[in-house]
């Protein structure tokens, strides 16, 4: 009846709840420890996204916000990558949503207040579904760095986030990819939420310059591992056998 | 030395930010893409079972609703079935079992169309009461939180429930329950701190 479940996640991997270095999860942070249960049908589920909500600008964020014949201001890159699961096994069929800052550092949002300026072609979304092989892709301009009102002088890293859906809704996911190479990353308080240092790397995006289109954009790889699902020689026997 | 595993460790969590609508409810967000926001319409057709509306909020320690959170909620259809991928069969086809809610800009209230969910089997065989899983993101939130919600008119399959009826403090098991105003509408608030803090899950 059930599948075998997911992969416990691994708490000292991911950043704790409260982390105040980051000031706003002081008070968004539950104080009590969490219900461990072992997942069932209702986390091993999840929504299925067809390829055909796709439109042909949806992994274009050069593109898709921009006026005919226009195309938006900043550093053309490539976002590429695979999802995978814990045990290596790709993933197809995710869907990936994608939102990041301008080439100034400024995004579209009415509550944002930095000074850089809006750039009239750029959105800042993006979106795309995995291929058979668990792969990704989507083009953009580099983001900006900016500063963000925690400590007196804080600035976030060039970054993009993330907004993943595995096979199960126990997979779902949000992070942020950061640029290889960019000094910012150590010096901000939300990457400092993680402790461990190879935790952080595994969320810098290798500049790839085999991927690149030539006199076009460069090219940024970005794998993606969800948790990993059970998978035993015995899984099709009853329960008590 | 042992041969090693070869395991990939999980992608870390990172915060959804301020500006998470603009990536998962980008119209919302005022920017016109897609042909609308995912998650918006959880019945595509006339549906089975019953219809009801869930509206919440989420609130931080110091009781102030988030205006900047994201919930998605993933039940099982009016016969118990999840839509897409049940190893069991084929879910109502006019139910997509899964919704998104930005919450309102100025209030952070939440509302879902939906329909009263059918029991689930627990991993046993014994049938779960009726709940809803629950993921919230936000600014603050390192890792998204799943919780679940149960319905509080279901006084015996709750009593019943394998995951209920087995925590151990069952004076916050009411964090968990929706609360009904009689007319279809379902009440639940999600606090994330504090006496009423509500139990969130790691499964």
């Amino acid at each position: 009846m059930t599948q075998n479940g997911y992969f416990a996640r691994d708490t000292q991997w991911h950043p704790p709840a409260l982390t105040p270095g980051y000031k706003t999860s002081v008070a968004r942070s539950p104080t009590r420890a969490k219900l461990s249960f072992p997942t069932s049908l209702s986390e091993e589920t999840g929504p299925v996204f067809g390829h055909n909500i796709l439109g042909p600008l949806d992994n274009d964020l050069i593109h898709n916000f921009a006026a005919a014949d226009q195309s938006a201001i900043g550093p053309r890159i490539v976002v590429y990558g695979r999802v995978l699961d814990e045990t290596g096994r790709p993933v197809p069929g995710a869907l990936v949503e994608v939102w990041q800052a301008n080439a100034g550092g400024r995004y579209r949002h009415k509550k944002e207040s930095y000074l850089a300026s809006l750039d009239p072609n750029f959105g800042g979304c993006g979106r795309v579904i995995t291929d058979e092989n668990g792969c990704y892709e989507f083009r953009t301009i580099q983001p900006g760095p900016y500063p963000w009102p925690n400590g007196p002088n804080d600035w976030r890293p060039a970054h993009i986030h993330f907004s993943v859906f595995g096979q199960g809704f126990a997979q779902r996911l949000i992070t942020q990819m950061y640029f290889e190479g960019d000094p910012m990353i150590w010096l901000c308080p939300i990457v400092g939420t993680i402790d461990d240092p190879r935790a952080v790397e595994s969320l810098v995006a290798a500049l790839d310059m085999t991927r690149t289109i030539p006199m076009d954009a460069r090219a940024y790889k970005f794998d993606i591992v969800l948790r990993g699902r059970r998978q035993t020689f015995f899984e099709n026997r009853a329960e008590g056998l | 030395m042992v041969q090693s595993l070869n395991l990939l460790k999980e992608s870390p969590s990172q915060t959804a930010g301020p500006y998470v609508h603009i990536g998962c409810t980008p119209n919302f967000s005022g920017i016109d893409i897609y042909g609308g926001d995912l998650g918006t319409t959880m019945k595509t057709g006339p549906v089975q079972g019953t219809e009801i509306t869930l509206r919440g909020a989420v609130f931080d320690g110091t009781g102030t609703p988030l205006r900047d959170a994201m919930v998605e909620i993933w039940q099982a259809d009016a016969n118990g079935i999840y839509p897409g991928n049940d190893p069991r069969g084929a879910a109502d086809p006019h139910f997509t079992g899964w919704g998104r809610s930005p919450g309102d800009m100025e209030t952070g209230e939440f509302t879902f169309q939906t329909v009263k969910p059918g029991q689930v089997p627990w991993r046993n065989g014994q049938l779960q009461a009726p709940h809803i899983t629950f993921w919230i993101v936000a600014r603050g939130i390192n890792l998204g939180l799943q919780t679940r919600m149960y319905f509080a008119d279901e006084v015996e399959a709750n009593a019943a429930d394998p995951i209920l009826s087995r925590i151990e403090h069952q004076n916050r098991v009411p964090t968990l329950l929706a609360q009904p105003d009689g007319t279809g509408v379902y009440r639940f608030d999600i606090r994330l701190q504090g006496d009423a803090e509500t139990i969130f899950f790691d499964i």
